[in-house]
Formats: structure tokens, C-alpha cells, sequence
């Protein structure tokens, strides 16, 4: 959405116009449904995410300030409901580091070494790509996940990632590093030269 | 440098948050090591497809419920 559209929106909507803020939700109901996906590891939690945020942001507006977009205000929101869900289901005191890739001195030694072939967005449809994008971050723990979803398709800093989390910033940078290997290597499997994996639908 | 460094560095090579003396040396190693080379590039790329790739349209029925509970919710008035 074009920002000066936004603001008048936002302001309207501040104004007591629900209409405007649905029509400012719908924008990005979709993010923050996938971001729900991405930490909460299902679509039930992933719903309960989008409506309590929703919900929240709609009795907050008035006091949204605007110092940043209104999406980025609608994450943080999303952010702690879905960190609630996993606290609720004590997942994320339970999040460790897969160890038994570490060796003696903490490094991730990666296995997977093969370039990809052609690149993923040609060599498959986008549903299939959303598909696998959806399915290996699932492979990462409940920590990790939430820090990489923050970091790298939100696009949070370091310090924001670790502020909105309760985290430090070593812990953010070592587990970001370790999440984005993992999620290399699990790509290398569907997009490696010499794939093993089929793609979900057959498609190559 | 040595291969086990230039994983350690890769997020920060990346984020280029390096300093450029650590950057030279990274991409020295780079220069003569395929590995670690076919390491940098997939890890870059797979940042980049998370970023890239849009995510689906809402489910219609969670749309459905979502309007619904908005719905309601106007119907009962703006909360105080």
C-alpha cells in the first residue's frame, strides 16, 4: 500500500472508522497469518494469532503512534500473542540448540555441500515453493524459528529481534547463523544439482 | 582463515556487518575454496527466498471467521 494512503487510513481509522481499519488489516491479514504459521508451527494457533492481534490492534489504534509502519506495529502485536501460545505450551523454555551438528569448539559443521541448480523461484511454481519454504522452517525449534522469521522475512535488526524476544544479542546472532545453515541445507535437498527430494507436487 | 571461521562469519558476511580487513580475508579463502564458496552462496540465497517469497492469500474460511468476529465486534460498538 502507497504510504501517504496508509497514513490517511491509519488516521481514519484512529478516527473511530472501522471500515478503514479492516480495509488496513486485509493488507496484511495474510502476513500475519503466515507469520502465526511460522511460529506457532499450525494453522489453528496460526488463526487464534491473527484474530487476538487483530483484535488487540483494533482497541489500540488510538494509541499507534506512528513512529513506525503500521505493519511493523501489527507484528510486534502478532509477535507476543503467538510467543504466548508457545510459553502456554512451555515450547519455548524447551527450544535447544541441535548439538550433535556442533563440534567440539560450538561450530555448525555443515554436510550438504552442493550448489543449486537453476533458481528455486524459476524451477518451481510458487505454491510449491511457499510449500517447501513452510515445511523446512518447521524442522528448526521453536526459538530459532521465531528468531529467523524475525530477523530474516521480517526484516528486524539484531537488536530488535532480541529485544522483542527477551533474548541477547549473542544468543539472536548464534541462532540466526545456525537456523540460516540448517535451512540452507535442507533447500540443498529440493534444489541442490542433484536433488533428492521431489518437489511436493511432482514439479522439477 | 580457515573454513570452520568463514561458516562462524557467514551471517555477518551476509548482514555485511564486517569489518572490510575481515571481509578480504574471508573472500581470500573464498578464492580457492569451492566449498565454502557453494556454502556463502546457498546460505545468501536461502535468506533471499524467505524474503522474497510472498505468502499465500488468507484461507477463505479463516478470512470468513476473521470478518465475522469483526463483524460482531462493530455490532456490540467501538470498545471505550
Amino acid at each position: 500500500m502507497h504510504l501517504d494512503n496508509e497514513q490517511s487510513l491509519v488516521a481514519t481509522a484512529q478516527a473511530g472508522d472501522s471500515d478503514a481499519f479492516v480495509t488496513l488489516l486485509n493488507q496484511y491479514s495474510r502476513h500475519i497469518y503466515r507469520l502465526g504459521v511460522s511460529i506457532t508451527g499450525n494453522h489453528h494457533d496460526a488463526e487464534d494469532v491473527l484474530q487476538e492481534a487483530s483484535l488487540k490492534a483494533y482497541r489500540a489504534i488510538a494509541e499507534f503512534q506512528g513512529n513506525s509502519r503500521f505493519y511493523t506495529w501489527l507484528v510486534r502485536i502478532a509477535v507476543n500473542v503467538a510467543l504466548g501460545k508457545l510459553r502456554k505450551r512451555a515450547l519455548w523454555k524447551e527450544s535447544s540448540l541441535d548439538e550433535s551438528r556442533e563440534s567440539e569448539d560450538g561450530s555448525y559443521i555443515p554436510l550438504e555441500i552442493e550448489s543449486w541448480g537453476e533458481d528455486p523461484e524459476k524451477a518451481c511454481l510458487n505454491s510449491d515453493l511457499r510449500q517447501i519454504l513452510s515445511e523446512v522452517i518447521q524442522k528448526l525449534d521453536p526459538k530459532s524459528r521465531t528468531i529467523f522469521t524475525l530477523r530474516d522475512i521480517e526484516k528486524f535488526s539484531i537488536e530488535e529481534t532480541a529485544r522483542l524476544l527477551g533474548l541477547t544479542i549473542p544468543v539472536v546472532k548464534t541462532r540466526l547463523l545456525r537456523s540460516r545453515l540448517k535451512l540452507r541445507e535442507e533447500l540443498t535437498k529440493y534444489f541442490g544439482k542433484d536433488a533428492r527430494n521431489a518437489m511436493p507436487t511432482g514439479h522439477r | 582463515m580457515r573454513c570452520r571461521q568463514v561458516i562462524d562469519k557467514i551471517s555477518e558476511y551476509i548482514d555485511d556487518e564486517l569489518d572490510p580487513e575481515v571481509v578480504r580475508e574471508l573472500e581470500r579463502h573464498l578464492e580457492h575454496c569451492e566449498d565454502c564458496r557453494i556454502v556463502v552462496d546457498t546460505t545468501h540465497k536461502t535468506v533471499e527466498i524467505f524474503y522474497h517469497t510472498e505468502p499465500a492469500a488468507l484461507p477463505e474460511d479463516v478470512r470468513g471467521r476473521l470478518n465475522q468476529m469483526f463483524a460482531q465486534r462493530f455490532r456490540e460498538g467501538r470498545p471505550s
